[in-house]
């Protein structure tokens, strides 16, 4: 198992399961940042996957897919802001409502556009090829641009005000809403990535895909302090802890603890909240107000 | 007229679920008077609304305490898992002849303090730790949900299957006849849960006390009330009752432990909680309503694809949402 755990196709491996966890968490912190609470990760992994799956399908084009994924990441977001921002519904309550649309929602159409009540007809897969998939770069390129554009640029200025004191930016005549709807844009179309890559990389969307990858890449953001750049750092230690349990499962025989490898990114997170106060690295002041 | 925010959401949803059965190209007025008429003419499928709405009632009351302390409770999928492996290890346990009066409050127990136990870890993760519940719920869901399947494939599902040895006999709820339906009397726990969670927050300085701290817990705090206890103390009793609820599906339904027994229902709570808008009767009215949406989604299944009722699910959730803040922003 060690040997197996020093070799090329394992770091291969870790890239492939990090991916879509780094895209989540780089959304989700920057939705997070400019004040609106960002628990509908999980709805915009799906239905990006589902779109990416779709289109992928329909055109032949992967590329066509990644665009798809990313543009039901925005819609979802544009609800999400639409019913907290606008109509000032429950952020929380937003996001899980979401959540289970998305869960139903995908699986509806895969019965009303395909017939199919688990799997959708195949599409172009990148498998666990690091070289050849686009998203891949793209991440990297993410975790590195969208960490200097929070602190560095004026759209980051005004986003993290939004988050922090919005009434400062009320003052210079900038709408924390609007920020807060651009800001979720921009998380949107990252998680919708982070789902084209769920399903691109086994070439087909499943039912529930994403299986709760948004909600540990919240539990990421919020264990980083806010920081995009550690929570996709901190996005690398689970996929390293998902892709490890995946070879105890292949090479471990104690079957029972190699049964229970893949809770380990789920007890890890429950084992760092469980010790870590949060009380040097507070929210956005503004978190989750209006 | 003040029209209350659910029923606005109701409507808004049927209205919502209707666009969806044209655009797969049904009459939603033919697919919504079959649902009726196909549920309320056959007792097996009124007894199935039952049984759905029993175990959603106290699910729904597990999610609508917290949320009246301020708390969000999405761990009722660990806290009802959690129930059900208890009472079913613990009524396979017991000795085969091991009469009612003894069985019956022994496996209600287990049920109980095994779904206690994980809502109070979520309370006092919130409290000592300021772990955020809802993150600390999923994580939660996601373990019980694997614990019990490995434990069961290890020690408790019988040869290739994946069902456990059945309870004592003794532990056994009846059933309500209801054409052979999955409806049993711990609907009768379920009424009691509602009766005694009205009787708390109308009657008593607990309900009072954990109102309090939702409306504001600095001025709860300001007049003496220990904020973390009640938090804690609300976590657990909202995992009690949604531990109690395996009673259903182990006691009264399956005699035994299954994989997936009861999944789902957890999460459905929510929506169980919010449609009633947090009051212990409107959450046993909005669990019957429910019930009804997803045995009838089931029903005219020929019709429309059963996907859509479990969409409109959420799609429920999201009106609501809305709708309360559109009622107290006027």
């Amino acid at each position: 198992m060690i040997s197996a755990i020093f070799s090329f196709a394992f770091a291969a491996q870790v890239i492939r399961i990090a991916v879509p966890y780094a895209f989540a968490s780089l959304g989700g912190a920057v939705t997070e940042r400019s004040g609106n609470i960002d628990l509908a990760i999980e709805a915009k992994l799906l239905f990006g996957a589902f779109a990416a799956a779709a289109i992928g399908h329909a055109t032949g084009s992967a590329l066509a897919g990644i665009a798809a994924g990313m543009a039901a990441g925005m819609v979802v977001a544009a609800v999400q802001i639409g019913c907290s921002q606008w109509l000032a519904a429950d952020q929380v309550i937003v996001g899980v409502a979401l959540n289970i649309i998305a869960l139903g929602g995908t699986r509806f159409l895969l019965q009303a556009i395909y017939h199919e009540g688990a799997n959708s007809p195949p599409a172009p897969s990148y498998g666990d090829a690091v070289l050849t998939n686009p998203l891949v770069p793209a991440a990297l390129v993410a975790a590195v641009l969208v960490p200097l554009a929070v602190r560095r640029t004026r759209w980051g200025l005004r986003l993290r005000a939004a988050g922090d004191r919005p009434d400062a930016l009320v003052a210079v005549g900038v709408s924390p809403r609007r920020t807060r709807l651009n800001a979720a844009l921009v998380g949107g179309a990252l998680a919708g990535a982070g789902g084209a890559q769920l399903s691109l990389v086994v070439g087909g969307f499943s039912a529930d895909m994403s299986s709760g990858r948004g909600y540990i890449a919240l539990a990421m953001v919020i264990l980083s302090g806010w920081r995009p750049a550690a929570a996709a750092i901190a996005c690398v230690g689970v996929a390293l802890a998902e892709a490890i349990s995946i070879q105890a499962q292949l090479h471990l025989h104690v079957r029972q603890i190699v049964d229970l490898a893949p809770l380990l990114p789920y007890i890890v997170t429950l084992a760092v909240l469980a010790g870590y106060r949060g009380r040097d690295r507070s929210p956005p002041s503004a978190l989750g107000k209006l | 007229m003040k029209r209350p925010a659910s029923v606005t959401a109701l409507l808004a949803s049927m209205a919502i679920g209707s666009v969806l059965m044209l655009i797969v190209g049904k009459s939603p007025g033919h697919v919504w008077w079959s649902m009726v008429t196909s549920v309320c003419g056959d007792p097996y499928l009124v007894g199935q609304v039952l049984f759905k709405a029993t175990a959603l009632t106290l699910t729904g009351l597990a999610v609508s305490i917290p949320l009246d302390a301020g708390l969000f409770n999405i761990g009722g999928e660990a806290q009802l898992g959690a129930g059900v492996f208890a009472s079913a290890v613990v009524g396979a346990a017991l000795p085969g002849g091991t009469p009612a009066v003894i069985a019956i409050p022994v496996c209600v127990l287990a049920a109980v303090l095994a779904g206690a136990a994980v809502g109070g870890a979520i309370g006092v993760l919130r409290v000592a730790r300021g772990a955020h519940e809802v993150i600390t719920s999923i994580m939660l869901n996601a373990v019980v949900a694997g614990v019990v399947l490995v434990e069961g494939m290890h020690h408790i599902f019988q040869g290739g299957t994946t069902t456990g040895p059945p309870i004592a006999r003794g532990a056994w709820l009846p059933g309500l006849g209801l054409a052979g339906s999955a409806a049993n009397t711990s609907i009768v726990l379920a009424a009691g849960a509602v009766a005694l969670v009205w009787w708390l927050r109308a009657r008593t300085t607990w309900g009072q006390a954990w109102l309090a701290v939702g409306r504001d817990p600095e001025a709860a705090r300001s007049v003496g009330i220990d904020v973390g206890r009640v938090q804690i103390w609300v976590m657990t009793g909202a995992g009690a009752l949604a531990g109690l609820a395996a009673t259903s599906f182990v006691m009264g339904h399956k005699h035994a432990l299954e994989e997936g027994l009861g999944r789902g229902a957890g999460l459905l709570g929510i929506s169980a909680a919010l449609l009633g808008r947090l009051h212990p009767v409107g959450v046993a009215v909005a669990a019957l309503l429910l019930g009804f949406l997803s045995v009838g989604g089931l029903a005219v299944g020929e019709l429309v694809p059963k996907e859509l009722t479990e969409m409109l699910q959420g799609v429920v959730v999201l009106a609501i949402a809305v709708a309360a803040a559109w009622e107290r922003r006027r």
